[in-house]
């Protein structure tokens, strides 16, 4: 290699092309700071300034003068109003108490044993995922209601109420929980379970010393996220709380029912308190559970056993069963020509027109709404968080958008809408042209789904090499450039990735939403809930049903493009040559 | 050894950085010729590598100047620096071939089509890959990647060549081979050269000047002959090669006391009359073979431990009269060979004077 070097005839041409290039990188700094300067400006406007707005709210008389806490002691000193915060508690303490003991045993069932089908199962413990969440309300209603073919389990009590918002949440927050649980089950050392075996430890002394510690800091975190989930779930007890009140369905009666702005705000304020919690723990956790797993750890590979293995497949096929047939009777449902007297299949429960004036419209804004959130989104939340990671100036302002693109996972849809209630609509905004447009429910639906699409933008820009960036200015090559040909070539599944996520989401929910739409703006999700009131149950599950295909089905896109074109598009991925 | 004109092309002063608490860099004064290639050295943490990203600006320093030429560019963003970079890690484009990547910096220069490719080419018969522009960095091997690295650097023909550690993920073999092409490549080139590194034998292998650092300052700089010979500190003494430590006593002009033994030494040299100093010598100084007793600075020792290294054997020795300590001195293997030492055995050994180096008591390395 070295005579290649030293007898190099071509190095005389090579040298003298010292072609200066004309000065160009105060352009470049100056665009950076502008750019980070108009994500901040953007995240204040989208995230924070609602909730202070919010705050504000939450202090004021229903005049509008300053009122201090006497809201806070009307609340209080308010019967009907503690009740429903102590019915949010109940509830969610109970789906607490339920759900993560489950999903615990489904997540080991899937990262511990040897059972077979482990992605199936995976995928049918995802589903309600991809649904609005008053779905299960209103399978349930179908199963246990008045009309249900299994409502002699519950004897003689009503499913409207506590039973029915606590079985449904159950099955809405089973995935969040689980998806928790796999991940910290999944992280474990299995040379820890094999020191335990040298050792002649017991199997279960082993699940107490050794499995239950690892995924202590998982538990908690599910606990609370699954808590603050229930607590601020809005579309649930709607379908079926019946006149059982709690924290979400009272900021909406609140706030669009009596108009009491101030007293709305107080609502919002009481459920953001355990989603804050949860925020701060899961913080702390994150910091902790770091140090749990060392560069050195092996992972854990579970081997065949002829009891535990058949004991997890049983498990995971009731649980499982019992997810997937819940969606599937609401799907049913929505074929039946009138349950349970008329069990004719029929498509009349499409034809939503006959349901609700707006026919298909809400669904049409719905796809509108979710693409515009993904496109835009993926965007903004893509070009964010390679500003805030890879640019090396203006950091104040790179520190403060990261603090605020984390704001809203502490912030549940609900009060994230109340803010926007509050700050779009009021009449000093020159924005509150925007109320009721499609525009601010687009705008709205970014900054709640914000903090997860940027965590993981993030992620994935934090695995290039942090060198790129030096070795791009040194080569005199403005960012953009190196944002354009390296960084976004190689996170497009990420970009994708985030696409979809924001996607489904957008379809997908309801509370944000419910105090933002205008007549001619309304959203299926919206929909279900009104066809829903107007008894026309199976439209609203036929309406329901038709999310949840959109949804799976860009799931199911997702997971082709990714097979076919980015696989292909990306061979430099591969270390085999390429022709 | 410093060639051409009076004013450096790279001069640093007063260069200082802290990283919350700790200093990273404190007080650095520097100057580099045109053409040089100059390494800076010294353990992690000595502030080398933060040293390199605030000459080329990405890093800002919290004090101090850094002039290229007679151009002061202490404020000045990395892409006006004029300078090519190369990393431990590579950092090559994976989603280019390895032709993009060489040519990235052209490409925004309004450069015809024909002339980047022509010069890609040139570019990379140079570091020796010619025929592999079309294969992405994955297909390459590390040192095959450092070469496009490299080539890529050197595109845009930049007055100044950064490499921070560019060697130290490579394998040993592949390692020495590399260093001397960049080597050669740098004397062909005539390009002015800093490299990062905290491997001894490769600064001393391939520096004109060797910039000793600890602790955030500049312990030495030297050429690498200057470095080893004349160490100015004990850490600079002990970092590169190894060096035996005692306490003693300077007597007269040329008389030093080790512990019971009186040693014979050279003036100047750090040798004080009358002052306690820590004698230094290094274990290859150590005459071993054929050694009388009445011979200067001859004493009796017995071989503790022989630890066997291939090319040489390095030997524990206990001076029979005391000395304050064990001392080490390495055997060459044809020397090991006739002497045939064993464990246990006694035999003499000397110090010459010229060997001997005192340094301040207070200076433990």
């Amino acid at each position: 290699m070295a005579e290649s070097i030293l007898g190099e005839p071509t190095l005389a041409r090579a040298l003298p092309e010292a072609a200066p290039t004309k000065y160009r990188s105060v352009p470049e700094t100056a665009i950076g700071v502008a750019l980070v300067a108009g994500l901040c400006l953007l995240l204040l406007l989208v995230i924070a300034l609602p909730l202070g707005a919010l705050l504000i709210k939450s202090l004021e008389a229903p005049d509008g003068g300053m009122a201090g806490l006497s809201n806070f002691r009307t609340y209080f000193a308010t019967p009907t109003l503690v009740d429903a915060l102590l019915n949010s508690l109940t509830v969610a303490g109970s789906v607490v108490g339920i759900v993560v003991p489950l999903a615990f045993g489904y997540a080991y069932a899937l990262t511990r044993t040897a059972m077979p089908f482990k992605g199936l199962f995976l995928a049918l413990a995802l589903l309600p995922l991809f649904a609005p969440s008053l779905l299960s309300g209103i399978a349930l209603t179908y199963i246990l209601g008045n009309q249900g073919f299994l409502r002699g389990l519950l004897f003689g009590r009503s499913v409207y109420g506590p039973i029915g918002i606590t079985l449904a949440e159950c099955l809405y927050a089973f995935p969040h929980a689980l998806i928790i649980l796999v991940t910290a089950l999944g992280l474990s050392d299995g040379r820890l379970y094999e020191a335990a075996a040298a050792m002649g430890t017991r199997r279960w002394r082993t699940f107490l010393t050794v499995t239950l510690p690892g995924a202590r800091y998982g538990l908690v975190s599910a606990a609370f996220v699954v808590f603050t989930l229930v607590v601020t779930d809005f579309g649930i007890p709607k379908v079926i709380g019946g006149q059982y009140a709690v924290l979400a369905t009272d900021a909406y009666r609140q706030v669009v029912g009596q108009q009491n702005f101030p007293m709305g705000a107080v609502v919002g304020l009481l459920m953001l308190v355990p989603a804050v919690l949860a925020f701060v723990v899961d913080r702390l956790i994150q910091r902790r559970q770091s140090s749990l797993l060392s560069a050195r750890s092996v992972p854990y590979e579970p081997k065949a056993h002829p009891v535990r293995d058949p004991l997890a497949l049983a498990y995971a096929v009731l649980v499982a069963g019992v997810i997937a047939g819940t969606y599937g009777v609401a799907v049913w449902a929505s074929f039946i020509r009138y349950w349970p007297y008329n069990l004719g299949l029929t498509l009349d429960h499409y034809d939503f027109a006959a349901a609700d004036a707006d026919g298909w419209s809400p669904y049409w804004n719905s796809l509108a709404m979710a693409l515009s959130v993904a496109a835009i989104g993926t965007a903004v939340v893509f070009c964010g968080a390679y500003l805030i990671e890879k640019l090396r100036l203006f950091p104040a302002g790179r520190a403060f958008a990261q603090l605020l693109a984390m704001l809203p996972l502490a912030v549940p849809g609900l009060v994230l809408g109340l803010g926007y209630v509050f700050f779009f609509n009021a009449p000093w905004n020159p924005l509150n042209v925007l109320y009721g447009s499609l525009a601010l429910l687009v705008i709205n639906t970014l900054a709640h789904y914000y903090t997860v699409a940027h965590v993981t933008a993030t992620t994935a820009l934090k695995q290039i090499d942090p060198e790129f960036e030096a070795v791009s200015a040194s080569l005199k090559v403005p960012f953009w450039q190196t944002f354009r040909r390296v960084s976004l070539p190689i996170c497009l599944p990420t970009v994708l990735e985030l696409f979809v996520y924001l996607f489904v989401n957008a379809m997908t929910t309801v509370s944000a939403v419910i105090f933002l739409y205008g007549p001619s703006t309304k959203l299926a999700a919206i929909a279900i809930v009104h066809m829903d009131e107007a008894g026309t149950t199976a439209a609203a599950a036929a309406m329901a049903s038709v999310i949840m295909a959109t949804a799976l089905g860009a799931r199911l896109a997702l997971a082709l493009v990714n097979r076919f074109v980015v696989a292909r598009a990306q061979g430099w991925r591969r270390r085999e040559a390429i022709a | 050894m410093t060639p051409g004109d009076a004013t450096p092309f790279l001069r640093v002063s007063g260069l200082s950085k802290r990283y919350g608490a700790f200093t990273a860099l404190d007080g650095i004064d520097l100057e580099i010729a045109r053409g040089e290639f100059v390494c800076f050295l010294g353990p992690s943490g000595c502030g080398k590598t933060t040293l390199l990203r605030l000459i080329a600006g990405l890093d800002r320093q919290d004090a101090g100047r850094i002039a290229i030429g007679s151009t002061d560019v202490s404020r000045a963003p990395p892409a006006a620096r004029d300078f090519g970079i190369v990393f431990q890690s590579y950092a090559l484009f994976p989603n280019l071939t390895v032709a993009a990547n060489v040519a990235y910096g052209l490409v925004n220069r309004r450069m015809p089509r024909a002339r980047v490719a022509a010069r890609v080419a040139d570019l990379l018969a140079l570091v020796g890959l010619p025929e592999q522009g079309t294969k992405y960095p994955v297909q390459l091997s590390g040192g095959q990647q450092q070469r496009v690295a490299l080539a890529r650097a050197l595109a845009t023909s930049p007055s100044l060549l950064l490499l921070d550690e560019p060697l130290s993920a490579l394998d040993a073999k592949v390692r020495t081979r590399l260093r001397d092409e960049i080597r050669q490549l740098q004397k062909r080139l005539g390009i002015t050269t800093i490299m990062v590194t905290h491997d001894q034998e490769e600064a001393l292998a391939m520096a004109d000047r060797v910039v000793v650092m600890n602790r955030g300052t500049i312990e030495q700089v030297g050429t690498p002959a200057e470095i080893y010979r004349n160490p100015a500190t004990a850490f600079v003494a002990d970092f590169i090669g190894a060096m035996t430590f005692l306490d003693a006593r300077v007597g007269s002009a040329r008389q030093i006391r080790v512990g019971a033994v009186d040693l014979v030494c050279e003036e100047g040299r750090g040798f004080i009359p009358g002052s306690p100093v820590r004698l230094g010598f290094r274990p290859e100084e150590i005459r071993v073979g054929n050694v009388r007793p009445t011979d200067v600075n001859a004493f009796q020792v017995r071989v503790r431990s022989l630890e066997f290294l291939g090319a040489f054997t390095r030997a524990r020795l206990e001076p029979s009269l005391d000395l304050g300590g064990s001392l080490v001195a390495d055997v060459s293997a044809n020397l090991h060979g006739d002497l045939a030492l064993t464990e246990g055995q006694y035999l003499y050994v000397s110090l010459p004077p010229a060997a001997l180096r005192a340094f301040p008591v207070a200076a433990h390395p």
